[in-house]
């Protein structure tokens, strides 16, 4: 039993705040979400419940937790019950590995700089590369215990299409970890410290572009959104593999979309936009700058979601497998090579 | 100690459970709870490469084919056609063989614990088992195995693709 001191006080704080803030950034996204696709669409959208419709998301989840929790009768029950709860748990879990922000001591607060990060595992990027694929699933048995033909072939194309799109992105993700030359997020985001030429930062985006355009690409894939929302083709499938779900459960894949999203971007931040590092604010603010830019890459996942249309399931299959793969494969060679040439 | 004995009965209780298990489904899914369990055994020993890796490859790629497999043949319930009233002694061949192999398996089992003692002492731990120096060892020390190992998965694929195709035609065409 470890003594309680206040670093210990400080990390179990850390772990509240950040569960609390990947709730309200859900809830946050689904405003945003909504008032930016009606905005693209020549729309109002919600603006009556709170200030500019900031309190929608509230007004929905109260809506949702009065609703009927239905389940068919044929469903399997115990599973039915699982599925919401694995997708939501991966969606939490992957984003414990995940450093925002440099060591602080909170103006003083601590003896010893605390790391922003809840759990500093020197395999991090390993870790969300695991979770994410256990999200799987989640969506996989939801499909399957609905025991409804929508369900099932909506869990059969995501489980398909998050398989294909994960080779691109673990070869995408190790082509960073070469540039970073470690495992661990923390000491890939404090390389990408400084600027060239003291004008460009050292970020990996400028030593990856194709990696970051491979990431990006499959990250939206991973998470199911659209143009590669195929799970959820309404105009196919219903609903995909949460067309029987109602009320909490149904909430649980909707909250798990929403931070896969977040976790994503914040990941995305960290390999290749330099996380906390920026210019103008001291390193202690540095997660005012790793929120921008996850900022900045979430609002580009709303635009590509109401621009872009839906592809056709085996394009997206084909694409997968015939671009996606062979350009992230041919990234990683090139980025080996040059590491290897200029001795990384 | 205690996280040790909490990861050693799930891994055990979950494998068991798999061969008790009627619906297929639920025995893919106590497989993967078992390899959750190595996993966090995997990481008491220090070496969280291995632990990651553990639920990567087994949990995270292979068991998903599994659970797809058993999902598109949608076998509810486990079908067997020999008569469930006779002793497995007594059943047609493979099980006689099956048989056979379990007991062999418990017999070289309890004769390696008992000779042996196990391991005892400290274990290396991160010494070993940080991402460089096992990287470092399978390209240098293992790298005849590492590369044979390759050349098996490969033959296997190959031998997958071979027999996923359609007679006659090209290649089917990509389906769900």
């Amino acid at each position: 039993m470890p003594a309680i001191t206040p670093l210990l006080v400080a990390q179990l704080v850390l772990v509240v705040v950040v569960f609390h803030a990947l709730l309200l950034s859900a809830a946050a996204m689904v405003w945003v979400e909504r008032r930016l696709a009606a905005a693209l669409q020549q729309r109002l959208g919600p603006i009556r419940v709170g200030w500019q419709g900031l309190l929608q998301p509230f007004a929905d989840v109260i809506k949702l937790m009065f609703k009927e929790e239905l389940r068919p009768k044929a469903a399997d029950a115990l599973l039915f019950a699982l599925a919401p709860v694995i997708s939501a748990t991966c969606a939490f879990a992957a984003f414990a590995v995940v450093p925002f922000g440099a060591r602080t001591t909170f103006f003083g607060l601590l003896s010893e700089p605390m790391l922003l990060q809840v759990a500093d595992v020197n395999v991090a990027a390993l870790v969300i590369f695991a979770i994410a694929s256990m999200s799987v699933y989640g969506i996989v048995l939801a499909g399957w215990s609905s025991n409804s033909k929508y369900s099932l072939i909506g869990g059969l194309r995501s489980s398909a299409q998050m398989i294909s799109y994960e080779l691109s992105y673990g070869m995408a993700l190790v082509s960073v970890l070469l540039v970073g030359n470690s495992l661990s997020l923390t000491e890939i985001v404090n390389g990408q410290a400084g600027a060239w030429f003291g004008v460009i930062p050292r970020w990996f985006i400028f030593l990856q572009p194709l990696g970051f355009l491979i990431f990006l690409t499959a990250g939206v894939a991973e998470t199911n959104r659209a143009p590669f929302d195929f799970p959820e083709a309404e105009q196919e499938l219903v609903a995909g593999y949460h067309t029987e779900y109602s009320s909490m459960s149904f909430a649980m894949f909707f909250l798990a979309e929403y931070v896969n999203m977040v976790t994503v971007s914040a990941v995305a931040a960290d390999l290749f936009l330099g996380g906390w590092h920026g210019p103008f604010l001291p390193e202690s603010l540095g997660w005012i700058w790793f929120l921008l830019k996850v900022s900045a890459l979430l609002f580009f996942y709303v635009w590509m979601r109401w621009t872009l249309p839906r592809y056709r399931y085996d394009q997206l299959m084909k694409f997968g497998w015939k671009v996606m793969l062979p350009a992230s494969v041919l990234n990683l060679i090139a980025t080996a090579a040059g590491v290897l040439y200029f001795g990384g | 100690m205690t996280l040790f004995y909490v990861f050693a009965a799930v891994a055990v209780v979950a494998s068991l459970l798999v061969i008790a298990q009627r619906n297929p489904i639920y025995s893919v899914l106590l497989l993967i709870a078992s390899f959750g369990a190595l996993s966090g055994l995997y990481v008491l020993l220090d070496a969280p490469f291995v632990a990651v890796t553990q639920i990567v490859v087994y949990a995270g790629a292979i068991m998903v084919l599994f659970l797809f497999v058993v999902m598109l043949l949608n076998a509810p319930h486990e079908e067997t056609d020999y008569d469930e009233t006779v002793h497995p002694l007594r059943r047609p061949g493979p099980m006689r063989f099956g048989a056979a192999l379990a007991v062999a398996l418990v017999v070289e089992l309890l004769w390696a614990l008992t000779k042996s003692g196990g391991e005892t002492g400290a274990f290396p731990g991160a010494a070993v088992s940080s991402v460089r120096t096992i990287g470092r060892s399978l390209f240098t020390n293992y790298a005849f195995a590492f590369e044979v190992t390759s050349v098996l998965i490969l033959v296997a694929m190959v031998g997958a693709v071979v027999l996923a195709r359609r007679e006659g035609g090209p290649s089917a065409p990509p389906s769900a």
